[in-house]
């Protein structure tokens, strides 16, 4: 608190006028901070940590709902990774995870270095080319469930026809489902980081570009030797925060393909929420969550751990 | 250069003009690519090439969205790119189907969850910014940890905690008020505000207290005026995090009245009697608001993404 601070002279005066902790006044600091989190940690501990200790329980548990619950130790994770299912979907979702992030950081890189730059045009390109970013999942799936129809008369179809490609089923083949997923995907999210890129090149010195320029440096070389290694920073934060959302993918792929079909795009969540949800088996579908939240953890450290590490080489 | 300032550096004769026009040319190091600093019509023309790609494939399924919500689309076949036969009858289609229900259900839970979030999250980082006590660090490492714990990862133990809310024993399955509670804290919103709030002196505080300002009036009058510029990113991020809620209404909806409108739209989508046209016009409705409200609060919105509070 204030009191505890130095402060200067010309500030004594009224720092020394504060009530001196009286018994009351002490009580008062020590449950106003509270009083103010209360309600922030209440829908916490409701919405968030009072579920996460409920999974963690059911996952050990053969749930039924008016039967009385029946502990089965380990056998709900032993079911997870031996069905064939379970261990698709994981497959899927660190392909979607991993593609998704990577796909959006390099096109999102591109998309920056395109369109950076303090011109008035180039602020309208980079609003409209940001839209995907701020639509909803919801409208965006089914804006390419248009584009993707699979007939050859369908937008993308007609599209990709012009250069002698297609046409493609897109999202209702097993070959070809995966790869729309994560075209949808990265169309919706390198926006998102190209915004986070821009901010990033915008704190890049200046005169350095002019420096390797009159060392004989072409824009590539600017690029590579001037501009990447001062993003490393800016990289470190997209990759956790994509780290964090990759892995629970859900919408974009229940909108899409609902995991289709025959499961060529089946992630956990979709998974775990057809189990739960729809089959009542409570039990396995929170081992699933709890396996993907185990993921989540632990690859955020390891994420932040690697940033940190290489915030302190450089 | 500004060109504003150009005039008051240059000068307003021939000159000047002439001089502001070489300066107006722009600087090749200007960005990392010098894409602008290409000379003549060379440089036009790649400029146009790229921007106009880049904008065909990022801009142009909104377009194509846009347009086709108008149009008498009855198949995905149908779409194209220039406006065929105008019509409202998709947005008719639309209404007939409830989608303005729908809508007003969306409006409610956004409204009511952002003031709530907005509410929490101004409280809580209040705490987290202007006091020291003890049990902070731990305060701060479970808002973090929140982050880590989405609706989508909580959904199957959340869907039974929404049917029967612990210590009050309440169902809020099947009723908005589900989807509205839940979004009430936000660790990204309260770590925002706990940053903005960590900038307004102290001194401020301190000389409220002198004029025998209490705690709330403190926080009411002297803090929260200050930190406006937090309160706009705070709202511009939480809208668009309330707004594209897909999971939670989800689990809460039990009847497609309680459907938010991206959930109704793929209930639009599965009804064959209607054509491709009013799921179009139900997505455009979707897509407006959180639309209007970005092109309003691009300043804030960019301000958020640029504060470290991203890091998450």
């Amino acid at each position: 608190m204030s009191a505890t601070l130095e402060v200067p002279t010309a500030r004594r005066l009224s720092s020394g006028r504060r009530p001196v902790a009286s018994p009351a006044g002490k009580l008062k600091r020590y449950v106003m901070p509270w009083l103010f989190l209360a309600p922030a940690l209440v829908l916490f501990i409701v919405f968030k940590f009072i579920p996460m200790i409920d999974a963690i329980r059911m996952s050990f548990y053969d749930v039924q709902p008016y039967l009385g619950d029946e502990w089965v130790g380990g056998e709900n994770y032993a079911a997870v990774f031996s069905d064939s299912s379970f261990l698709g979907a994981i497959g899927n979702t660190v392909i979607l995870a991993v593609g998704t992030t990577a796909g959006s950081m390099l096109i999102g890189m591109v998309l920056a270095l395109l369109l950076e730059g303090t011109a008035k045009n180039l602020w309208v390109i980079r609003t409209a080319v940001f839209i995907p970013a701020v639509a909803a999942m919801a409208v965006v799936a089914e804006i390419w469930r248009v584009l993707m129809y699979p007939a050859a008369s369908g937008p993308m179809n007609s599209l990709i026809g012009l250069f002698g490609f297609g046409p493609s089923e897109f999202l209702n083949s097993a070959d070809s489902s995966m790869i729309s997923v994560l075209i949808v995907g990265i169309w919706k999210s390198a926006p998102y980081d190209m915004m986070i890129i821009l901010a990033g090149l915008a704190g890049v010195d200046r005169t350095l570009y002019e420096a390797a320029a009159l060392d004989g440096a072409g824009p590539l070389r600017r690029v590579w030797s001037v501009t990447f290694p001062q993003l490393k920073g800016v990289l470190s934060i997209l990759i956790t925060l994509a780290a964090i959302r990759g892995l629970r993918v859900f919408t974009e792929v229940f909108l899409l393909t609902n995991g289709g079909p025959n499961g060529a795009t089946e992630v956990l969540m979709t998974l775990i929420y057809k189990l739960g949800l729809e089959r009542g088996e409570l039990g396995i579908a929170s081992a699933g969550s709890v396996v993907l939240l185990v993921a989540t953890v632990v690859l955020t450290v390891l994420v932040r751990a690697a940033g940190r590490k290489k915030k302190g080489a450089s | 250069m500004t060109s504003t300032t150009s005039l008051i550096v240059f000068g307003n004769d021939k000159k000047g003009v002439k001089l502001r026009n070489r300066a107006k040319r722009r600087d090749p190091f200007e960005s990392a690519l010098g894409l602008g600093g290409i000379p003549g019509i060379w440089g036009k023309v790649v400029r146009f090439v790229i921007y106009a790609v880049v904008l065909f494939i990022f801009a142009g399924p909104i377009y194509i969205l846009l347009v086709n919500a108008f149009s008498a689309v009855p198949s995905p076949a149908n779409v194209s790119l220039i406006p065929t036969n105008f019509t409202f009858d998709n947005f008719a289609g639309a209404l007939n189907r409830n989608v303005f229900t729908y809508l007003g259900n969306s409006f409610i839970v956004v409204g009511f969850g952002l003031v709530l979030q907005i509410l929490v999250s101004v409280s809580a980082a209040y705490a987290l910014s202007r006091k020291k006590f003890p049990g902070m660090q731990l305060v701060m490492l479970l808002i973090l940890s929140t982050m880590m714990l989405p609706e989508e990862i909580l959904a199957i133990p959340l869907s039974l905690v929404l049917a029967d809310v612990p210590i009050i024993h309440v169902n809020l399955i099947g009723s908005l008020v589900g989807m509205i509670v839940p979004v009430g804290a936000w660790g990204f919103s309260i770590l925002v505000m706990t940053e903005f709030m960590k900038e307004v002196p102290i001194e401020l505080e301190e000389a409220a207290r002198i004029d025998g300002a209490g705690e709330l009036r403190t926080f009411w009058n002297v803090i929260l005026p200050l930190t406006r510029p937090g309160l706009g990113v705070i709202t511009i991020f939480g809208f668009n995090m309330i707004w594209d809620q897909y999971m939670l209404p989800l689990l809460v909806a039990t009847d497609s009245a309680q459907y938010t409108l991206p959930l109704a739209l793929r209930s639009l989508r599965s009804d064959e009697t209607l054509g491709i046209g009013v799921v179009l016009a139900g997505a455009v409705l979707a897509l407006l608001p959180s639309l209007i409200i970005f092109l309003c609060m691009q300043k804030q919105f960019m301000a958020g993404l640029n504060s470290g509070a991203v890091k998450g």
